[in-house]
């Protein structure tokens, strides 16, 4: 079976720096991929390749089936993936509601079914509390949860997630794995994750790629990366087990 | 800056606005003259700030030029009036594909080539700058010696060439008040609205919930100039005179966006309050210099210097969001609508 999302050799210098060099790896239809590794590994490079924020130098990226390495962020958006921000970017000055409703207008164009597709993402994530107060006031865990909600809103096939734990209690981290968990049984859907938080990644995901130095390291079931000695040296060192 | 347009007005706002609009509508009954052409300049300043308003304070692009779009809206149908005797109602749709298109380059050349921010604010000054500099050198609409309509006998009003008494102009830009701020508010609460409301806040996220930014900036940047261009029109067929040399200037762009700036960029009534202070106070300083015999230079250029400097320090968001809580007209949607 095809995956949904194939990486195949995506390479990005910036001015010299190889942030990521030859990069592949697959993320099925239908799976939750984890994608870890020290700071400044190329996690986040690697998600702006695919969002479209940056254009690979080299390799190609396709998403169920169709070439989208040099396509802009709103044309892979509307191919149907969603992303989330690790420096989360709340249109500040408009309503939780608002926010949610602009990615909701990916899906229908009226806005009167907008809203009530927000209604519903903004529920599920536990906003609704705040559904009318400025996104600028939110705390940086509700910040976070609004970036999910955004992206949710657009129904992406495939959800791009950039260290949304980061930052969030461990009741909050369980209640944020339970929901993806739930739209990964009951939707569907796709998801690939990068994530520091070793509790999240290792209850979602069941396959994971370790990125070192912008390459592929190890990849594999959680358990097995974890005990992979490369991947100990460079990452979690002895302590972490 | 909150959106205080969004989701059900209350119905005491709807009143109140009634009650203001049937004022607004007796007014010339009742006021002399000079009132109604200090209300003439009030409606046109409201009316200009709410396009420039659109573009800058819903979209975020900021534009210095928008005196370009006058000018143009105003030579273009002034111009087919005087020499082919067209009627302003036709002569309009000229100037707006005029300034449309005019609009629509300057877009292009930004958004394609990713000019932004101040160098985009540049770019539009630099093309009313062209303008200023080629309608000086153009004799067909007069060049720098002015271009003039002929002058209106004021006891009849002809609304169908727009030669008449300040009391037509009064109703005419009275509509086109009203107009730009139901069209605003229509716009605001539509798919487009939404999407240059984050485009605003963050183009980068904007982008990434699938919105394709050249075509937005495209559309408000087309549709504010075309707005604008209206106003050069009845600018034209008001003052019955254009130079390029006033009308293309830098302190013309600079006036027009004076009133959103003060009354509150991005809200729909900062540019109809803003207009309303700044032109009565400043003709009531007027009014004063002239009561105490005093006649100094530039004063209502040094009084705005006060009004955006008191504004920028006390008010920054402008004095309509205060003044709307002060009012309770700010929609307090929170506690009128349970959940979501």
């Amino acid at each position: 079976m095809a995956a949904l999302l194939e990486i195949a050799g995506i390479s990005k210098n910036f001015s010299g720096l190889k942030a990521v060099q030859n990069v592949s790896f697959n993320v099925p239809e239908g799976a939750i991929v984890g994608l870890i590794g020290p700071n400044g590994a190329g996690k986040t490079t690697c998600f702006n390749l695919v969002a479209g924020v940056y254009r690979p130098e080299a390799g190609e990226i396709r998403l169920a089936g169709r070439r989208i390495d040099g396509w802009r962020p709103d044309q892979i958006c509307r191919a149907g993936l969603g992303r989330t921000f690790q420096l989360v970017k709340p249109f500040a000055g408009l309503t939780v509601m608002e926010n949610v409703v602009v990615g909701a207008l990916k899906q229908s164009h009226s806005v009167r079914a907008a809203k009530q597709i927000a209604a519903r993402v903004v529920e599920q994530l536990g906003l609704q509390s705040k559904c009318h107060e400025p996104a600028g006031s939110l705390t940086l865990p509700d910040r976070k949860r609004l970036e999910v909600a955004r992206a949710l809103a657009t129904a992406p096939r495939i959800l791009l997630l950039d260290e949304v734990m980061a930052g969030l209690r461990p009741t909050e981290t369980d209640r944020m794995v339970g929901l993806f968990k739930d739209l990964n049984a009951r939707l569907g859907l796709t998801i690939l994750m990068i994530e520091h938080v070793m509790r999240a990644v290792m209850a979602l995901s069941r396959h994971v790629v370790v990125l070192h130095h912008g390459q592929v390291i190890a990849a594999g079931a959680p358990g097995e990366v974890t005990r992979d000695p490369a991947v100990l040296e460079c990452y979690l060192g002895e302590d972490a087990l | 800056m909150r959106a205080p347009w969004l989701d059900g007005a209350p119905s005491r706002e709807i009143i109140l606005l009634c009650l203001l609009l049937a004022a607004l509508i007796l007014f010339p009954a009742l006021a002399n003259d000079y009132l109604i052409t200090v209300l003439i300049l009030i409606f046109y300043f409201a009316y200009v700030g709410q396009a420039w308003n659109l573009m800058m304070g819903f979209a975020g692009q900021l534009s210095l030029g928008h005196a370009l779009y006058v000018g143009l809206g105003a030579y273009a149908a002034a111009a087919l009036y005087v020499h082919f005797g067209i009627s302003p109602w036709l002569g309009l749709w000229v100037s707006v594909a005029v300034a449309a298109g005019t609009g629509g380059l300057i877009g292009f050349l930004a958004f394609r080539f990713g000019v932004a921010g101040v160098y985009f604010a540049i770019l539009t000054i630099a093309f009313a700058e062209f303008a200023r500099l080629a309608f000086d050198h153009w004799s067909w609409v007069g060049g720098s010696a002015g271009f003039f309509l002929p002058v209106a006998n004021y006891a009849k009003n002809d609304l169908v060439n727009l030669r008449g008494s300040p009391t037509m102009f009064y109703y005419v830009l009275l509509a086109m008040t009203v107009g730009a701020f139901l069209v605003c508010h229509a716009l605001l609460r539509s798919r487009a609205g939404y999407y240059w409301l984050a485009i605003r806040e963050s183009p980068e996220a904007a982008q990434a919930l699938g919105i394709n930014l050249f075509r937005y900036r495209m559309y408000v940047v087309v549709l504010s100039a075309a707005m604008t261009s209206l106003g050069g029109v009845v600018f034209a067929f008001y003052y019955n005179n254009l130079f390029p040399e006033q009308v293309f200037h830098i302190s013309r762009s600079i006036e027009l966006i004076l009133a959103p700036i003060i009354g509150g960029i991005g809200t729909l009534f900062g540019p109809i309050i803003g207009a309303f202070l700044l032109t009565a106070l400043a003709e009531g300083l007027d009014e004063i210099m002239r009561t105490a015999g005093l006649d100094i230079p530039g004063v209502k250029q040094i009084f705005y210097g006060v009004c955006l400097l008191v504004v920028v320090m006390f008010l920054p968001d402008g004095v309509w969001p205060p003044l709307a809580k002060v009012l309770q007209l700010d929609g307090q949607r929170g506690q009128d609508q349970p959940g979501c």
